[in-house]
């Protein structure tokens, strides 16, 4: 068990050297330079040469990689060269915003997704689970963006009840927090709902189709039990592991749903510097993303060793 | 997705054993059955012909120009209204079928081609291979899926056959883990071990016994995945890395459409239900197949 | 909130008020369309950037609702007999927010600061100053390298601003993180792509004039959402809102709608001699762009997409503005005319041409329509869409036939033709080099009355506005939208911010 952690734990520093190596390379193969960008109308080219020179865009690329990765070694994640400040302030006020949305939507996503999953099993081939699968998809239809255009207009605009847009700290103002990433989290929450339903529903299926089932069903215990306790015990295995993969969705998906509720999370920091080729803050904000990703990743592996005895061994 | 329960000793010999009708043909028996599977193929159908037909069947050019019918409402002249250069609705929604169907469909494709062999390879050949394959897997699942397609959208230059590589190429690492993951299952159990036992070669039992048992889960993953590929194709081009104008796909007629919400919400709406009833339609679909393939189903 | 009678009456009142209480400060919160970059006048170089800097920085000279410029942080200026030397008399008694005051010293350092700071994008606006001379505590002098008629409208923006010192001397490069300024209000904090804060600076010179405590501007790029938060009472004011919007604004009766029309202009650039994409009639023929331009239906363009709420153009700057040249008029259509000029120039049809448009909904719009206009005289303008960078990056290398260039404009013509124009300016994406262009503008530039610029504008037109590399298609009108709680509201003629004079009810 610890071994398999240890090893685990091992294989972080390859995968995020290839993650840097991509990425770096990726954004490096992409039309635009930085200097021209960042100059905008103002095209003085003595001036974009100076800009060039101080961020070192005047070196070839390995030695640009070789100087940022040595610096990222050393802690020191650069500084965006739009804004001039350092990048790790940058994703220290945005990570907190990010993972409460995240949070947020995993929650709302989890208990929709494995409840009804559940349901649409248990009921296959019922009315219950044809309409389960069909809401469940509509979430999974429908684009991030347009659904939060429809919901701003319906909640913020006719009903009043929400505020359009914008984001207040749960520290700041609970109440008011909520209400500024309750649309945000509902939009992000229901695309993966879906694939959560899905995977549930096919898990139980599986589950309850199987030999154990069976045999504690012939033991004469209750549906109720043999559902809740056998069934989903099982099933849940690979859900966990799924709630894991689906952040990488999540941060994919809070990248235009950020920009529609004006939420200054991750997603709409990332897009920002990719467009204005803001090369250290995508550099450092992916590399950030990459590695929460992988941990939790981690993490469910654990879990799916610990809910799966067969596979400690 | 489970590893292999306990079932599958007492079903899988029939597979080599007595082969009555084909996996295809027993496939396609299972699949009739399902009312809501065959709704939803006939729905793909339609759709499949109206990109197809569209030059026919579309009551207008979807790119000619109506400057005196700006953003009209649905009328009898255009039963879906008109965009914002009075361009008719409907014909481009008929139109759009094409780039919104080859961008999930194509990509798909793309990303199955590449990652079922690297995962068949990764879970099959395993030790240093699978170590480099699942690192690679690994960096490219944590980056931010749209983060990547647009950077290699942006690299490979803006029209739609770079959008759908890109979403192809961010898509692979899914099918290279899931499809490894089934391999890995496969192969412990008994059955598989037993025909390795009785002088099989690796291929043959990867080909023949490993992949047929690992395709369900990848069909699953594969309609999901277009949903998720029609979605990406219209962020992309949102982001003006996806199809062209004057051409129409359902993605980049949302954009357009997001400035008239208020004012002119069939716009968005019409491209935003075809999206829906195409990912739809594709999911009940994929749903059915995977019941109907299940070796283990009746 | 506490309704505000007279701007003098609580003028007397503010520091009273301040120390009674926070439940009487008033807040006007703004939504900005973009996500401001650095708040450093010598490194900033957005137009978001310059609404934020409204309220912040003041210059030097101001401009006032007729482009006239007026004193801000100077009281006068005297230019020399030769042009060479400007002579500006300083306000007194005015700080920065910092507590420093602000003297012939700190406009010598800001000056400099501009002028020579690596990185900053001040340098070529002030290139024509040879140095800057502290004459006494409260009067400076520019010595020139050529005399430079633009030059004092260049101390209205930017250029002009002037900072605190020790400020700047402490912060470096960083300054931007935490700008000090002799604005109207100070810096509080900033969340990136969150809200920008500052607060009423309470020993402004012109304070009498301010009456709100707290400015917050909140970036919110999407439209939609700008005017959705603006209608829930979420924001006070929006800026850019959209012409298609219009008639929603006004049919609220909450909201109120302000209107100027840009310094600015969108227009078409046409590559005639930058690398490989200045190939084909296009580039070759001024007739095939004279072509182009006739086969361009103006009003109907604007009407199409703008709903009639922007303006025709055909020039550098608006027909309203001073500067138009009467003698060249906003063209109507003339398809056959078109036609004919292709012709004449004895070029088939379709010409095919390398449309790059930059990624933005309504730019592209536009592209659209002209795309078909222009059908219909025999081009096949072949759209390609590109990113904000790629496009800098392709206009630069010269991977384009046309390129749909929008310029924020500047209060000077001189800002708004001369790096477009002149074979060495580096906005010319086109390439377009023209001797007589070159010494009209630079005549245009040293001219010292009024009248001999006009004169040298003219010359310039004859030949740019007939064989030119930029195609001017319309000038947006500069919309802000407020409540009505909001009162007091002046436009400014570059369709920045205005917090001077404003009450909330």
């Amino acid at each position: 068990m610890l071994q398999l952690i240890g090893k685990r734990l091992a294989q972080l520093v390859p995968t995020l050297f290839f993650v840097s190596v991509l990425i770096f390379s990726l954004q490096h193969l992409m039309p635009g330079d930085p200097a021209l960008v960042m100059a905008g109308e103002e095209r003085d080219p003595v001036v974009i040469e100076q800009i060039r020179k101080q961020y070192g865009l005047d070196q070839p690329i390995p030695v640009q990689y070789a100087m940022w990765i040595g610096k990222v070694l050393a802690g020191d994640l650069g500084e965006s060269m739009r804004l001039k400040v350092p990048v790790s302030e940058l994703v220290a006020q945005k990570l907190p915003v990010t993972i409460q949305l995240a949070v947020m939507a995993m929650l709302i996503a989890l208990v929709l997704g494995v409840a009804t999953g559940v349901l649409s099993a248990v009921k296959r081939n019922s009315a219950w689970d044809w309409v389960v699968n069909v809401v469940g998809l509509a979430g999974i239809s429908t684009p991030n963006f347009w659904l939060g255009i429809m919901m701003i207009l319906l909640f913020a605009v006719h009903l009043g009840w929400l505020p359009a847009s914008g984001y207040v700290s749960p520290f700041e103002d609970l109440q008011r927090s909520l209400a500024t990433t309750i649309m945000p989290a509902f939009v992000l929450g229901t695309a993966i709902a879906g694939v959560i339903m899905r995977h549930t529903r096919s898990a139980m299926i599986q589950a309850l189709d199987s030999d154990y089932v069976r045999t504690a069903r012939a033991k004469g215990l209750s549906e109720r039990t043999v559902v809740w306790k056998h069934a989903m015990r099982n099933a849940l295995t690979p859900v966990i592991t799924l709630g894991a993969l689906e952040f990488g969705t999540l941060l994919s998906g809070a990248v235009l749903t950020e920009q529609i509720f004006s939420i200054p999370g991750f997603g709409k920091l990332i897009v920002d510097a990719v467009f204005n080729r803001d090369y250290a803050v995508v550099q450092g904000v992916v590399l950030v993303t990459a590695t929460t990703y992988i941990v939790l990743n981690l993490l469910a592996d654990i879990g799916y060793i610990l809910a799966n005895p067969r596979l400690r061994s | 997705m489970t590893p292999g329960s306990a079932t599958a000793s007492a079903t899988a010999p029939d597979a080599d054993a007595f082969v009555i009708e084909s996996p295809g043909r027993r496939a396609w028996r299972r699949l009739r059955r399902r009312p809501a599977a065959m709704a939803s193929l006939v729905v793909v159908l339609v759709i499949v012909a109206c990109a197809l037909l569209a030059p026919w069947i579309a009551p207008y050019d979807p790119t000619a120009q109506s400057w005196s019918a700006v953003r009209q409402a649905p009328s009898a002249a255009h039963w879906l209204g008109t965009d914002e250069v009075g361009r008719d609705v409907l014909s481009r929604v008929i139109w759009g079928a094409r780039a919104s169907l080859a961008a999930g469909v194509i990509s798909v494709l793309i990303a199955m081609a590449a990652g079922i062999p690297l995962g068949l390879l990764a879970g099959y050949v395993g030790g240093w291979t699978d170590g480099v394959l699942g690192r690679v897997t690994d960096a490219m699942l944590a980056i931010p899926f749209l983060i990547l397609a647009i950077a290699l959208a942006a690299f490979l230059g803006p029209n739609l056959t770079n959008a759908m590589i890109a979403i192809g190429v961010t898509a692979t690492p899914i099918f290279i883990r899931l499809t490894r993951g089934q391999v890995l299952a496969a192969r412990s159990e008994e059955w598989v071990e037993a025909a390795r036992a009785v002088g099989n070669p690796h291929w043959r039992i990867a080909l023949r016994h490993v992949l047929p048992n690992v395709l369900p889960p990848i069909l699953v993953q594969a309609t999901l995945t277009i949903a998720t590929a029609v979605i990406a194709e219209a962020s992309l081009s949102f982001l003006g890395l996806g199809q062209q104008p004057p051409m129409p796909s359902w993605g980049s007629m949302l954009n357009s459409a997001q400035r008239f919400l208020a004012q002119a919400p069939w716009m968005a709406v019409f491209p935003g239900l075809a999206i829906f009833v195409t990912v739809l339609a594709f999911n009940v679909l994929g749903d059915g197949l995977r019941d109907a393939l299940d070796p283990k189903g009746k | 909130m506490r309704r505000m009678v007279l701007a003098a009456a609580l003028a007397t009142a503010t520091l009273g008020l301040s120390a009674a209480g926070a439940s009487a400060q008033t807040t006007v919160r703004i939504g900005l369309a973009e996500d401001p970059d650095v708040l450093d006048p010598s490194l900033g170089r957005t137009y978001v950037g310059r609404i934020v800097f409204a309220s912040l920085c003041d210059k030097l000279f101001d401009i006032d609702a007729n482009l006239d410029i007026v004193p801000q942080l100077a009281v006068s200026h005297e230019t020399s007999d030769d042009g060479l030397s400007l002579t500006i008399r300083l306000r007194e008694g005015v700080t920065f927010h910092d507590g420093t005051p602000m003297d012939a010293e700190a406009v010598k350092y800001s000056l400099d600061r501009h002028r020579t700071m690596e990185g900053s994008f001040r340098r070529g606006e002030l290139s024509i100053v040879e140095n800057v001379e502290v004459v006494d505590p409260l009067t400076v002098r520019l010595a020139l390298k050529s005399p430079f008629a633009p030059l004092l409208a260049t101390l209205t923006d930017r250029s002009g601003m002037i900072v605190s010192p020790a400020a700047a001397e402490a912060a470096g490069d960083q300054f931007g993180t935490n700008p000090v300024c002799a604005g109207p209000f100070q810096f509080v904090e900033r969340v990136q792509q969150d809200r920008i804060v500052l607060e009423k600076f309470d020993d402004y010179w012109n304070a009498d004039a301010i009456d709100v405590d707290r400015v917050e501007f909140r970036p919110i790029p999407d439209s939609t959402v700008r005017l959705a938060n603006l209608q829930s009472g979420e924001l006070d004011l929006i800026e850019r809102a959209l012409a298609t919007d219009i008639p929603t604004i006004e049919a609220d009766a909450d909201l109120v709608l302000e209107s100027t029309t840009e310094l600015g202009y969108q227009g078409m650039t046409i590559n005639v001699a930058n690398g490989e994409g200045a190939t084909g009639p296009l580039a070759e023929s001024p007739l095939v762009r004279q072509a182009l331009n006739l086969a361009i239906d103006r009003a109907a363009l604007n009407q199409v997409v703008f709903d009639g709420a922007f303006f025709p153009g055909n020039q550098w700057v608006n027909p309203q503005n001073a500067w138009y040249q009467d003698a060249y008029p906003v063209p109507a259509r003339d398809v056959e005319k078109a036609k004919a000029l292709i012709a004449e120039a004895g070029v088939a049809t379709p010409i095919v041409v390398d449309f790059m448009v930059p990624n933005n909904p309504e730019v592209r719009q536009v592209a659209e329509v002209i795309q078909a206009m222009a059908a219909e005289a025999g081009f096949d303008m072949q759209i390609r869409v590109v990113e904000f960078a790629t496009g800098l990056q392709e206009a630069e290398a010269g991977r384009f036939g046309a390129f749909m260039l929008a310029w924020s404009g500047r209060p000077d013509p001189d800002g708004n033709i001369y790096s477009f124009a002149h074979s060495t300016g580096p906005l010319n994406y086109g390439k377009f080099a023209s001797e007589a262009v070159d010494a009209a503008l630079t005549q245009a530039r040293t001219a010292t009355t009024q009248e001999g610029r006009m004169q040298a504008y003219s010359d310039v037109a004859d030949v740019w506005l007939t064989e030119g590399s930029v195609l001017y298609l319309y000038h947006r009108a500069v919309l802000i939208a407020h409540t009505k709680a909001m009162q007091g509201y002046t436009p400014r003629p570059d369709g920045l911010v205005n917090l001077v004079g404003v009450t909330m009810e």
